[in-house]
């Protein structure tokens, strides 16, 4: 973000070690590898391990940032941001930062992994992270900021992950930090209270995002806007649906707008191959199956009739 | 603990005053009444001058705030950090008093290990949503300002929008200057939310003097008066957060 503050910024050389006051951890700085307006997070590595560092002047930052994260780590298993190693002050001189310790998660940026693999990849993630919000929504949280910017992709298995989580709000309370073009309040299409649907308004302008690499600013705003980009664009037009009615907040929960995109895939399918629709349509439709089947005894009968009437010919030719 | 209001002031301004009292030093009054300023800049030709940078930063930190300079573009954004920040900054003046009671003379929540500040914030940002705001605007519209005022009322919308997402109250009111013959005009009274701002806001004449500090005094007035008024109704209702910070 192109934020300008007055406080100094700072700057850690490459090389530098950090040392904590509390838990006496050494972390030697390797790279940036990103500046925002709270904070700049390094490449470290600590035990001869890579770990990212993000470092603040200011302690609130840090201290909310790691409640988020103790939060998320409570429970296993489905990780969406990086895992929390330490949280420790530093201080150099008369100065003094906070900072914490986390997983570095190494991949591609989302936008730039879609760019190089295809779109066929769009609908794999945001699938993925639709399931991830599903559990944080679960668990009380809305993940507020979110952007391709803060998407990491890993390869191999292929995951999405979260690597900012200074957004990451509890449900009820107001969004802490967003970021215009993903923010529904922006677009004039709700509130910025943190609930589930907040987080699908978002997903779905990740998915416009994919299509307008650069965005667009707002003119009218509203829906109307909104509506008039998806469906000029190529290939986006086909999510109409589905991202209208994340827009407009339909989707109350992450699974709703996950099951759509993934029946709305299938369906895509079937019109590649037209012999299959009738087929599919069958289970669904039970009373239109009862119809097709008198209709089938009847050609059967026909049938039995005319070859009937056929053979009768053919023995009356016979004995004539 | 007693539910109390912060209170703000909020300066969009984009260059150094020439006219009245020092800012400054109207600034470290409002601190004195537990009435918090905020300053934002907007960059002109993408640059402040050195001189206006320093009294924004001068007024902020003399007024217990928080101070950003921004390009027009970012206003909204920055509008509505800048006031959630200087928030929790007043709310962990609040708790930090509270903990000094408790734990002894020395002891802020920087000096706790990691993991107890992270127990305290929990406290600080439960305050945030649900404690009472009052923020009172001051636009500067001098002439340099006049065709940012569009970009400074959708902030302004904007801003609204973010409050009151929260659990606690709000009210807003927003003043501008310079005046047409006094040095600060009142635009809106206290209200819950800024969708009634006037769309006169962008077409006010702006002159060449720029009265920061007599602005800030005006302020601060309005916060005395509503408050004498108020005090009668609900007695000591908000004497809380009074000397935050």
């Amino acid at each position: 973000m192109a934020m300008n503050t007055l406080k100094s910024p700072f700057n850690i050389p490459n090389g530098r070690c950090i040392e904590g006051k509390w838990h006496k951890n050494r972390y030697k700085i390797q790279k940036e590898l990103g500046r925002g307006a709270n904070g700049v997070v390094y490449l470290a590595e600590w035990k001869g391990r890579k770990v990212a560092v993000k470092i603040s002047d200011n302690h609130l930052t840090i201290t909310s940032e790691t409640n988020v994260l103790k939060a998320l780590s409570k429970a296993q298993g489905i990780a969406l941001g990086p895992s929390l190693l330490d949280v420790d002050d530093w201080e150099i001189g008369s100065r003094k930062f906070s900072f914490y310790a986390m997983e570095y998660i190494e991949g591609e940026h989302f936008l730039q992994f879609i760019k190089r693999k295809g779109m066929v990849w769009l609908d794999i993630l945001i699938l993925q992270l639709l399931s991830d919000l599903q559990s944080l929504h679960e668990r009380g949280w809305i993940f507020g900021d979110l952007k391709p910017d803060n998407l990491i992709v890993t390869p191999l298995p292929v995951k999405i992950r979260c690597i900012d989580v200074g957004g990451t709000t509890a449900i009820g309370r107001s969004i802490k930090e967003f970021t215009e073009f993903f923010d529904r309040g922006y677009w004039g299409l709700g509130s910025r209270r943190a609930e589930p649907s907040y987080d699908l308004f978002s997903v779905a302008m990740i998915i416009v995002n994919a299509y307008y690499p650069d965005r667009f600013p707002k003119k009218i705003g509203g829906i109307q806007q909104l509506q008039k980009m998806i469906v000029q664009k190529n290939g986006l037009h086909k999510y109409e649906p589905i991202l209208l009615r994340a827009l407009t907040g339909k989707y109350h929960q992450a699974k709703e707008m996950r099951l759509d995109l993934l029946t709305f895939g299938q369906k895509k399918i079937k019109k590649n191959q037209p012999s299959r629709p009738l087929k599919a349509k069958v289970p669904s439709n039970p009373p239109q199956s009862k119809q097709k089947r008198t209709a089938g005894w009847l050609e059967t009968i026909f049938i039995f009739l005319i070859i009937s009437l056929f053979y009768s010919l053919y023995i009356f030719g016979q004995i004539g | 603990m007693k539910q109390g209001t912060i209170k703000q002031i909020l300066l969009i301004t984009d260059g150094c005053s020439n006219e009245g009292e020092d800012p400054v030093a109207m600034a470290a009054l409002a601190k004195e009444q537990g009435v918090t300023v905020n300053v934002i800049g907007v960059m002109k030709n993408d640059t402040i001058d050195e001189q206006g940078m320093k009294e924004i930063e001068s007024i902020a930190e003399q007024g217990g705030g928080v101070s950003q300079v921004v390009y027009t573009e970012m206003l909204s954004q920055t509008v509505q950090m800048v006031t959630r920040k200087a928030m929790t900054q007043t709310l962990q003046g609040v708790v930090n008093r509270e903990l000094k009671q408790i734990l002894g003379s020395e002891t802020e929540m920087e000096d706790l290990p990691p993991e107890k500040r992270g127990e305290v914030f929990e406290v600080v940002e439960e305050l945030n949503d649900t404690v009472n705001l009052d923020v009172l605007i001051l636009v500067d519209t001098s002439a340099s300002m006049k065709y940012k005022l569009p970009t400074v009322k959708e902030a302004l919308l904007d801003l609204s929008l973010s409050l009151n997402a929260r659990t606690g109250n709000n009210r807003f009111s927003v003043f501008v200057f310079p005046g047409k013959k006094q040095f600060v005009n009142k635009l809106m009274d206290w209200t819950p939310n800024l969708d009634t701002l006037p769309s006169i806001f962008s077409k006010l004449s702006s002159g060449g003097m720029t009265p920061t500090g007599p602005a800030i005094k005006e302020a601060l007035r309005h916060f005395t008066k509503k408050r004498s008024i108020r005090g009668l109704l609900t007695a000591n209702g908000d004497e809380y957060f009074e000397e935050s910070v």
